[in-house]
Formats: structure tokens, C-alpha cells, sequence
């Protein structure tokens, strides 16, 4: 399969579809519009079904009502519609629906802007939703990760049957890399993922003698009963944060004198930032989460090299990554952090110059 | 070996696709590429900009501080993002549109009346692929083959008319790149 | 020995738990026989709402989805596009569906969803304690509108089947009472056809049960349903408003 230039945006939709998506349901807003408009193109051409919501609350009900029955179901949007869908999100969660949810980051609060931002990641990894519950959250850096995850969050909603979401932002979506896409599901298999759900879900009773009465369902009225829901999932929770962490290295060596720690597309600026530090020999290194829930809290403090005076954190927001840091680093060594706000990504020279200042 | 660029003018100049078919070529001749564009209200009217890097290695940061190349299609372009140019770099600049030029001595510059000459050719349409030209033959990023071919492609069929036009606006971009 | 009654089979052995008096039970059951007639048992879904009928996925006895409140719609028209070959009802109140949930149940039926929904007017919230509901009537009092529902500060109520009824997709919209015996019989066979709608494929259906609150209208059983005729049901008026199977448009 040869590689396509195409823009984050489109690319996560078309591997949603090879990964045997076939029912999506979005409301319209910037930056992620080429992937609604995306899917409306393409989901026909699949017997898929693209539908246009009439909000992101209705949206993420559908996606609720989908995933109930089983099937792989998307919904995509931006930060405010984001914030919209976190009812569903919750009562997904509560009722262990397998969804993936993405988030092409903007600006904010409030309206904010259309620029990319990571201003999600409070929302996105500590309950944006209501109640006890936790999210899978990836953060792709690239178009090609971006793409790469669609079929790795639905594998991994199916397995836990739980809501991932997808959290990219404007700048991702919107540029174009080569990519490459792993070879569509066939019929057939889209076929047996639609049925390893039908022991519990909305399904029809194919014997009618073997009659099943499923219910899609987060309401446990009794106390004792909810106490015991909410502990099952905490315990799931807990096989998530033991088997799922991902994370990825760059440049990190006993050398490291600086160790930084950035997600997603802040990631990226850091890590041109490093390489003109290697050339002047300076010795910095990186790690980068790329799940934010759950976040590699031991990766962080073992990366710390034996040389590390200063843990440095870069994001596109005030510092929200920078509390699962400091839970890392556990006051080992000082953390800093730096960050650019209002949609406006920051440069590899100003990464540069922060790094440099610490030499 | 990597290269960086801005191509920036008016909404409407088609900066966003030179950058696009810069990437799509030297992806084509097998290298790392990354396309980043300015979105937003600004891409209607305003200044639109795209930065385009082109490496032979994995690209971290898509977004350029320093350019290597500038394209610049009208003056707050060249306002905007002269400054920053790599020392020894190159801007290209179109003085149909550039009234007051670009100040610094320390970079390469190619000036042209680049919407006269597109004016010229035929249509406003081809001064993107001008400008491609340009590029090919002031620092030989990507290969004429490629473009061509790429052109060919979808207008072959489409409109053998403005295929015409298009490569005749990159063969003269490319001449004026070489002086 | 010949049966003449029998639980539906499309209702669970789980016990009501609706208040004495209670509407809810009757309009379950209507929706439980519709379902047996048709026989759709094993290819139908329906989703429970939130008031007072949050517990109905206890109560029928196939695959129910529960949803957040006023979304039902959403979540039946994720249920339907994800399984076509099932058929899907959502039952809603008159809070979950005229107030929190406008905009899903205008656009379900705007979108002719294949789906139907089985909407019961009270005119007022029962489960969270007798608040004013979007239908509750003029000057009449709820917990909320202790001095009678101020139609010049809070607005008219609305009337859920007319306002449907302007939009072209919906096949078939009937308002129906179940007051009485007669209008009991009367709403099975809204009830039934809209079922049979459903089970062919015809588009959207919905049926609107103009009832009851003795609890929360603090009358008793009798008097509350003397109350809804003499009060509800000039205002809510039952009725065919739209059959395209019948040629009503």
C-alpha cells in the first residue's frame, strides 16, 4: 500500500472505516469539519450510516443507542462539542459501552477559538462526565499515529467495553503527512465484530426459544447494588492502568540533563527543540504519553536519568499534564513547566530557548 | 537534509496549494513531507499561510520558525515572514503585489511580477504553479518530472486546456528561478 | 380450561411500581399486546426514559436500553440505524420529551426515524415531585408554579401532537386517552397500528396517552381521571393528526 498525503482529519476517518466503523453520528464544528464531511462521503459507499445530528448531546445519545447494540460507533467533534457530549460519555461508561469518541482540540474556554489547542486534557482524563468513571484517552502526534489509532481505540472500547476517545486538536487535523493505512476489515470480519457483543447487548433473539432480555442501562437505584457496579468498574479501571499504558521515548539516555515530558503535537515542536540542543551537545531527552488515561506514571520517574536536574513540561495550556507529572516525578526533582495558550502552538526556537536557559 | 517553507498571500492566491503540491511531490520522490496550513476566517480574503517541510528525516515539528524558503505573494507576507528567513535562505517574492519589496541583503531573492506574468500565461489560476517553478528552479526541491506527472493525472482528462497553461507557468517559473 | 386474560409475554414477571391509579401500567401493557400481536418479541428494543417510568426496561420483557433524560429518541435512532432488521419504540414523559428533549423528538420525526414513540401526558413531573411540567395547564398548580401556571411569565403548554404534526415526514401522529375503558380499547388500537406501522417499515409513529397524576394532583384515582377529562382533554384534544396509511396528511 503506497503512502497518501492527506490531513489528519480525513485520514482518521478513512482507518475508522477500515477498522469496521460503519455508524457515525456528528454535529458539524471547526476544526474537525473534513472528518464529518469525510464520513458523509465515504459511509454510503460502505452501507454505512452517516447521520448529521441535530446536536452533539443527540449525537452522542445515537452513539449511545449504537454501541448498545453492539456495533462500532464513532462520533468526532471540538472542545465545546466535546464538553456537550460528556453526559453520554458517563452514562456510557456506566453502562460499559464500547464507543470511540475524538476530539480535535481548539481553543477555550468557552467559544475560545478555533486554533489548536490541548486544553482538553482535564476533561478528557479526569471526568468530564459526571460521577466515577475513567475514559481510555490516546493523544496521536502525528497523522500516521492519528490514523493508527482508530482501529486501536475501537479494539480497545471492544475489549474493555468502555469509551476511548481520540485527543488530537486543530493541528493535527488539519495538516497533511503521508500516511498509510492497514487493509480494510472484509465483510466478514466486520460481520463477527458486529455479533462479539450479542451476549450482552440490543441484539435480536435468533431462538426464539433461548430469549434474552438485555438492558443497555447506567441507573442502579439501590445503593448496595451501585456500590458494587462502581468497585467492578473501578477493578476493570484498574486492569486498564496495568495493561494499557502506552508511551514513547526520544533521546532519553543516562546523559539526559534535562528531561522533558510533552503529548500530542507539543511533542513534535519539543522534539526539534531537541535536536538542535544533540547538535550543540546538549543532552535532553523526552518522553511522550501517548495515553493520557492511563497516564505512564512509572515510565516518567524511570526515565529519569541519574543525571537529571529539572523535569520540564511542555503543553499547549496552563499545565494540565503537569499534575500527572508531578504525581510521576513524586518531588525527585524540580518540575517546571511552560505552555502557550489561545490557539497559538508554540515554536521549536522558543522550546529552544527555554531549554537552553536551564544549561 | 531538510528544508523548510512558507508560502503565503492572499486568500484566494492558492499559497495553500503550492505547499500541497510541493509535499505531494517530494512525498512521491520518497521523502518525509508535513503541510500545515493557517485555517479560519483568514484563509477568505486575508493572509493565508502554509508551512511545508521536505526532509530526508522524520520530521518532528511541522510548524517552521525559520524558513528556508519564503514564498511571498503580496506584501504583509513579506512583512510577516521576511524577518524570519533562514540567513542565506531564499524568498521569492511577486512585485506585482510587493510594492515595497523586502529589505534584507542577507538572503537570496527572486522578484518577479508574478501575477502579471500569470496575467500573461493566461489566468490568476496558474500563478501557484509559477510560483512551484520557481521553486523547482531556484533550489531544485522537488523534480519537474514529478509535478508533471502529478498534473497530468487529474487534468489530463479534466482540462487539457489549463494542463497546458499550468506547465507552461511552471516552465517559465523555473526559468526565471534559474537566472 | 379456556384463558381469557393472561400476562403479555412481552412483559417481564417484574411488578409495576407505578403509584396507585397510575396510567403508566395500562399504557405498558397496550404496548406489551400490540407487541405479542405482532409478533415481534424477538426482534424488538425499546427505551425507558427518565421520570416515571425510568424502571420500563425492568418491565418489557426484550432488549431495553435506559437514556439519559429527554434523549431517548437519540438513543432509539442509534439502536435502529445499528440494527435495522430489529424494531425500536422509546416511551417518554411529558417533561423528558417536551422540555429536555425537544430538540430529539423534533428531529426524530423529522428525520421520519423508523422508530415509534409512545409519549404519556400527565402534565407534570411526576417522579422528582410533582413539578410543572412543559404541559402542565393554565393556572393549574404544580410544586413549582405553587400560584398556578402564569401563562404570560412561564407560556402556554405545549401541545406535543400539533406541533409534530407540522412536519411532513412523520407517517402517523394520534393523541389518545386512557380514561376509561372505552378510551382504553380506543388507544390499543392507536397503540396496535402503530406497531404495525412499525413492524412494516412505514417511517415514524407516535402516539400520545393523554393521562394522569393522582399522587402528584393530589386527587384520588377516580377523581384524577374526572379531572383530566373535564381539564385535559379540551386542551389536549384526542385524535388523528396525521395517516399517511389511512390518507390523513
Amino acid at each position: 500500500m503506497s503512502k497518501i498525503l492527506m490531513k489528519g482529519n480525513e485520514a482518521v476517518a478513512e482507518a475508522a472505516i477500515r477498522a469496521g466503523c460503519r455508524l457515525y453520528f456528528a454535529y458539524p464544528i471547526t476544526p474537525q469539519s473534513e472528518l464529518i464531511e469525510y464520513m458523509a462521503k465515504m459511509m454510503p459507499k460502505v452501507n454505512g450510516t452517516f447521520l448529521q445530528a441535530e446536536s452533539e448531546v443527540s449525537a452522542i445519545n445515537m452513539v449511545y443507542g449504537a454501541a448498545g447494540a453492539g456495533k462500532r460507533v464513532m462520533t468526532s467533534s471540538s472542545s465545546p462539542g466535546i464538553a456537550l457530549k460528556m453526559e453520554g460519555v458517563s452514562y456510557m461508561a456506566g453502562a460499559e459501552l464500547p464507543a470511540v469518541i475524538i476530539n480535535v482540540q481548539r481553543g477555550g474556554p468557552g467559544l475560545g477559538d478555533i486554533q489548536p489547542s490541548q486544553g482538553d486534557y482535564f476533561q478528557a482524563t479526569k471526568g468530564g462526565g459526571h460521577g466515577d468513571y475513567r475514559m481510555i484517552v490516546l493523544a496521536p502526534s502525528s497523522v500516521q499515529e492519528f490514523a493508527d489509532m482508530a482501529a486501536e481505540a475501537f479494539d480497545l472500547a471492544d475489549k474493555y467495553r468502555n469509551p476511548v476517545m481520540i485527543l488530537a486538536d486543530g493541528m493535527l487535523g488539519q495538516m497533511m503527512e503521508p500516511v498509510e493505512f492497514k487493509p480494510a476489515k472484509t465483510q466478514e470480519e466486520i460481520d463477527a465484530l458486529g455479533n462479539i457483543h450479542n451476549s450482552w447487548c440490543i441484539c435480536p433473539n435468533e431462538d426464539g426459544d433461548a430469549k434474552h432480555h438485555h438492558e443497555i442501562n447506567s441507573l442502579e437505584i439501590d445503593p448496595s447494588v451501585l456500590e458494587k457496579h462502581v468497585n467492578e468498574l473501578y477493578e476493570k479501571y484498574g486492569r486498564i492502568e496495568r495493561d494499557e499504558v502506552r508511551f514513547d521515548t526520544y533521546n532519553v539516555s543516562d546523559d539526559n540533563e534535562i528531561l522533558c515530558v510533552a503529548w500530542g503535537t507539543a511533542s513534535r515542536i519539543v522534539k526539534s527543540a531537541i535536536n538542535e540542543l544533540t547538535a550543540q551537545g546538549k543532552s535532553v531527552g523526552l518522553i511522550r504519553p501517548i495515553t493520557c488515561w492511563p497516564f505512564p506514571y512509572e515510565a516518567v520517574a524511570e526515565a529519569i536519568g541519574p543525571k537529571v536536574r529539572k523535569v520540564y513540561v511542555f503543553e499547549l495550556n496552563t499545565g494540565q499534564m503537569l499534575d500527572d507529572v508531578k504525581i510521576a516525578v513524586q518531588g525527585k526533582v524540580p518540575v517546571t513547566f511552560w505552555g502557550k495558550v489561545g490557539g497559538i502552538v508554540f515554536t521549536p526556537a522558543e522550546i529552544k530557548e527555554k531549554l537552553e536557559a536551564c544549561f | 537534509m531538510t528544508t523548510e517553507m512558507i508560502c503565503a498571500g492572499f486568500g484566494g492566491q492558492g499559497v495553500l496549494t503550492i505547499g500541497r503540491f510541493i509535499a505531494q511531490a517530494a512525498m512521491k520522490e520518497g521523502r518525509n513531507v508535513s503541510w500545515l496550513p493557517s485555517y479560519g476566517p483568514e484563509m477568505r480574503g486575508g493572509t493565508a499561510n502554509v508551512s511545508t517541510v521536505v526532509s530526508d528525516e522524520p520530521i518532528a515539528s511541522p510548524i517552521v520558525s525559520f524558513p528556508d524558503v519564503l514564498v511571498a505573494l503580496n506584501q504583509p507576507s513579506v512583512d510577516k515572514f521576511a524577518p524570519s528567513i533562514r540567513k542565506g535562505g531564499v524568498i521569492i517574492i511577486n512585485t506585482s503585489m510587493c510594492p515595497h519589496g523586502c529589505k534584507r541583503d542577507d538572503v537570496q531573492k527572486v522578484a518577479a511580477p508574478m501575477s502579471d506574468i500569470a496575467q500573461e500565461i493566461g489566468s490568476q489560476m496558474v500563478l501557484n504553479m509559477l510560483a512551484i517553478g520557481i521553486i523547482i528552479g531556484k533550489t531544485g526541491l522537488i523534480k519537474y518530472e514529478t509535478i508533471e506527472e502529478e498534473l497530468n493525472s487529474f487534468l489530463k482528462e479534466k482540462n487539457p486546456d489549463l494542463l497546458e497553461k499550468n506547465l507552461t507557468a511552471i516552465k517559465r517559473g523555473i526559468e526565471i528561478g534559474q537566472k | 380450561m379456556e384463558v381469557i386474560a393472561k400476562r403479555p409475554e412481552s412483559l417481564t414477571k417484574t411488578p409495576f411500581t407505578y403509584c396507585p391509579g397510575c396510567l403508566h401500567g395500562v399504557a405498558h401493557r397496550l404496548i406489551a399486546e400490540a407487541i405479542d400481536e405482532q409478533g415481534l418479541i424477538n426482534k424488538m428494543a425499546g427505551v425507558a426514559p427518565v421520570g416515571c417510568s425510568v424502571f420500563a426496561y425492568k418491565f418489557f420483557n426484550f432488549d431495553m436500553a435506559q437514556a439519559a433524560h429527554g434523549r431517548a429518541p437519540a438513543v432509539a435512532t442509534g439502536i435502529k440505524r445499528a440494527r435495522p432488521d430489529m424494531h425500536v419504540f422509546a416511551y417518554q414523559g411529558d417533561g423528558d420529551l417536551a422540555a429536555i428533549g425537544t430538540a430529539e423528538i423534533v428531529h426524530a420525526a423529522n428525520r421520519g426515524e423508523h422508530i415509534s414513540v409512545f409519549f404519556v401526558n400527565n402534565a407534570i413531573y411526576g417522579m422528582t415531585g410533582g413539578q410543572m411540567a412543559p404541559t402542565t395547564l393554565p393556572d393549574m398548580k404544580t410544586t413549582t408554579s405553587p400560584y398556578g401556571r402564569k401563562v404570560d411569565d412561564i407560556g402556554y403548554p405545549i401541545r406535543v401532537c400539533e406541533l409534530l404534526a407540522t412536519l411532513v415526514a412523520p407517517y402517523y401522529i394520534e393523541r389518545v386517552s386512557l380514561l376509561s375503558p372505552a378510551e382504553i380499547i380506543k388507544a390499543k388500537k392507536a397503540v396496535s397500528k402503530a406497531i404495525q406501522y412499525n413492524k412494516e417499515g412505514r417511517g415514524f409513529t407516535f402516539i400520545e396517552f393523554v393521562s394522569t397524576c393522582p399522587t402528584n394532583w393530589g386527587f384520588d384515582p377516580v377523581k384524577s381521571r374526572d379531572w383530566a377529562r373535564e381539564n385535559m382533554l379540551p386542551f389536549y384534544k384526542p385524535g388523528v393528526f396525521r395517516d399517511k396509511g389511512e390518507g390523513v396528511e
